[in-house]
């Protein structure tokens, strides 16, 4: 399977694990309530490890753990659900998460330049999306008001 | 007025394409209705009873006279011929076509102009005061903060899929004319006991279906924190705002959940960990704000031979009294056009209106138009000695009702003639109501009445804030009218008290004239309409309205 990865297409290589199956010997990711509860066994299986936040999952809580995993996976359930846009700048900004920021699930080519100037390095849609087509939606808008993750001043600062 | 330069420019190009592109893949079928849905509304596109309807940004109700001619031509190219101003200073159409709207957004970038943001759950058209530079009771111009968080709100990475729609408003004045405190954000510019110049924060207003004021939260914020404070306020509404319920999903009900005070608490905690990091600079506000300098105005004094003209022609002065206002600048005078001219939709312009006030504005108002949220349009800097002249051709043009402020210019939205989610008719209401008033003396006599009417609870009409609200509701397929009394949406701003039971469509005009009646036998002298139901309450209404019995 493949996904967008810094802009470009490329293989997957995390397994998002269910929270009833058994460890396998390959990077996983894991849910929020899978890592409460087997935390310690999690940390000695010798793989590398992600985390599953649905975007109602408490980050303040979790903010000790970040820095046990290569990778966060913030979970679309509902495209028109931008909780997540927030989570991912928290992470970012707050946290200092500075690895694989992906995003997963049911969100719109039309939202990913959005998403990735929140934070969002990585793409993983559901179904079929055609991942080539999409690319040029990271960047349908060459201006940026904001300052937020990819630009840290605002246009006004940048303007000639 | 706010002048593109190259970024502004390409943005909106940029966003014409995008939505070219989107539309396209709507009618191809790579879009589903449910994934066009959010991204049409972002650019103001519904689909209504008859057609889409498009709704275009003003942003603060500011105008150019060459953006004017642009909005006629798209109405005469692509509508019927008309537009629609709203309670929310923007304009609507109603009659385009799907496949036409990327090239009418891409008409209108060419001046600077178009529909992102005027829909959807996502930051909304910043709103402001009409009179805004030119009033007299001004502490501040609003305008360059209206632009500075235009331009943050724009396409905002993380607040563009809030749980709900999110409105600001701004206000300068000591009087309240932009409704600041039903607006989620309200942001009142004051002073502290230093002097200083900065912002009291009100949140959570808003009307629809649970009408609630806003509550200040801080009640005074530097100007430099503006944008950190905003930012605040978007990330707990974001992340906290109920998502579960659309009508439970505005930032009212999670102020009010959560109540003021464990509200203010999460807001100042996020704003804590964020505000050194995003200061507003001070020489951005001073850029900005050159953008909104005066025009050059020529020195001149106030014109005594004026009060003669109003002397000689008793039309002239009725609309002198009732539809200008003074300027802050000696000589000048505001000038209202009314849109409320009895038996036309209120609100709504021609297309050879619009070209025609464009023209008016060149020559009198530096080419300027301003859009009021009670649906009329302002030539905010006319020389006095230029009125007479004025009144006649705005005259010739069907604008000049002396009515601005009284009992006929009256707000009012779509309503069952072409809005899906109607329950019933406003136009007609509306016009019924004007329709009571053959002689203006006896409006008049009535003095500042606001009459605001929405045709159901979604509240368009902003019926909850009239005076005078007036609320179509669906009995068994028919068209019934609820009253309220009371509401306002000003520094006293309150929300309408229930009158009785509903009235019939037969009824409703009857009802009103039977209020007006009630207001002239229980009126103090020089007491206006609100001041009396306050002072008297529902009761003498009721007993004239629905009888003894
Ligand atoms: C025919 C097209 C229209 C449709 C489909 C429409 C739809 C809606 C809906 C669904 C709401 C509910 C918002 C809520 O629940 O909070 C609403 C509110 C509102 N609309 Fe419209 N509307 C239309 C036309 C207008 C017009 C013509 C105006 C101005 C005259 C307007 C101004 C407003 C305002 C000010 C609110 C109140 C929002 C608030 O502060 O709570 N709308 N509209
Ligand atoms: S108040 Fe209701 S009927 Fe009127 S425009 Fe809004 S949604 Fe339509």
């Amino acid at each position: 399977m493949e996904i967008i990865k810094d802009g470009h297409v490329v293989t997957n290589d995390w397994r998002h694990l269910s929270d009833d199956e058994v460890l396998p010997e390959q990077a996983i990711t894991v849910s929020v309530q899978r890592w409460k509860s087997e935390k310690d066994r999690l940390l000695t299986g010798g793989v590398p490890l992600g985390l599953r936040l649905n975007s109602d999952d408490s980050l303040e809580e979790l903010a000790a753990d970040l820095g046990f995993f290569s990778i966060i996976v913030l979970e679309f359930r509902k495209f028109t659900d931008g909780r997540s846009f927030s989570l991912a700048r928290l992470l970012r900004e707050r946290y200092g998460f500075d690895r694989e920021l992906r995003a997963r699930g049911d969100f719109l080519r039309d939202q990913i330049f959005f998403l990735s100037r929140v934070g969002i390095n990585a793409f993983e849609p559901n179904g079929s999306a055609n991942l080539q087509e999409m690319l040029p939606a990271l960047q349908e808008f060459s201006v940026k008001y904001q300052a937020a993750v990819d630009v840290k001043e605002p246009l006004y600062r940048r303007r000639k | 007025m706010y002048q593109y330069d190259n970024y502004d420019q390409t943005l909106v190009n940029e966003r014409a394409a995008q939505f070219r592109n989107q539309t396209e893949r709507f009618l191809k079928g790579e879009l589903s209705e449910a994934q066009f849905l959010p991204l049409r509304l972002m650019n103001g596109l519904y689909v209504q009873k008859h057609a889409p309807m498009l709704r275009i940004a003003i942003p603060y109700g500011l105008l150019a006279s060459r953006q004017l001619r642009m909005l006629a031509h798209i109405a005469r190219t692509y509508d019927k011929g008309y537009g629609h101003f709203t309670t929310r200073q923007n304009i609507q159409f109603n009659w385009p076509k799907l496949e036409d709207v990327p090239n009418v957004l891409a008409e209108l970038a060419t001046v600077q102009m178009h529909a992102i943001q005027t829909s959807g759950n996502c930051i909304r058209n910043v709103t402001s005061d009409h009179l805004a530079g030119v009033s007299q009771d001004e502490l501040e111009d609003p305008r360059p903060y209206c632009e500075i968080i235009r331009q943050w709100s724009t396409l905002h990475p993380e607040f563009s899929f809030l749980p709900r729609k999110f409105k600001i408003a701004i206000n300068g004045a000591a009087k309240d004319r932009a409704a600041t405190q039903l607006h989620d954000i309200g942001l009142q510019l004051v002073k502290n006991e230093r002097d200083e110049v900065g912002f009291e924060v009100l949140v959570g207003g808003g009307l629809g279906r649970t009408p609630i004021i806003g509550v200040t939260i801080r009640p005074f914020l530097e100007k430099k924190h503006l944008l950190s404070y905003l930012e605040a306020i978007l990330r707990v509404y974001n992340r906290y705002g109920r998502r579960d319920n659309k009508f439970k999903a505005r930032i009212k009900i999670l102020v009010k959940e959560l109540g003021k005070e464990k509200f203010t608490e999460m807001v100042e905690a996020e704003w804590a960990a964020i505000k050194d990091n995003l200061l507003l600079d001070l020489e951005e506000i001073e850029r900005i704000r050159k953008f909104f300098q005066p025009p050059p105005y020529e020195t001149l004094t106030d014109d005594p031979p004026l009060l003669e003209k109003t002397a000689h022609d008793s039309r002239f002065a009725a609309w002198f009294r009732h539809n200008t206002v003074p300027h802050k600048v000696p000589g000048y005078r505001v000038v209202f056009l009314s849109l409320k001219t009895p038996g036309k939709p209120p609100g709504d312009l021609t297309e050879s209106q619009m070209d025609s006030v464009a023209d008016l504005a060149d020559r009198y108002s530096f080419g300027e138009i301003r859009v009021t949220h009670t649906q009329n349009l302002v030539l905010a800097d006319v020389k006095q000695a230029d009125l007479l002249e004025l009144w006649q051709e705005i005259q010739a043009l069907g604008l000049a009702t002396p009515n601005i402020g009284t009992a006929t210019d009256i707000i009012c939205c779509p309503g069952l003639d072409f809005c899906s989610l109607a329950n019933a008719t406003s136009i007609p209401i509306a016009n019924g109501i004007q329709h009571i008033f053959d002689n203006l003396d006896y409006l008049y006599d009535l003095g500042d009445i606001r009459i605001n009417i929405s045709g159901c609870m979604n509240g368009c009409g902003h019926h909850t804030v009239g005076h005078i609200g007036i609320l179509g509701v669906d009995k068994k397929g028919e068209e019934w009218y609820q009253i309220t009394l009371g509401g306002s949406s000003g520094k006293d701003a309150s929300l309408g008290e229930r009158l009785g039971p509903s009235v019939s469509k037969e009824q409703i005009c009857l009802a009103v004239e039977a209020i007006f009646q009630t207001y002239r036998d229980q009126r103090l002298e020089d007491e206006a309409f609100l001041e009396t139901v306050r002072r008297i309450g529902m009761r003498p209404f009721q007993e004239r309205v629905y009888g003894d019995n």
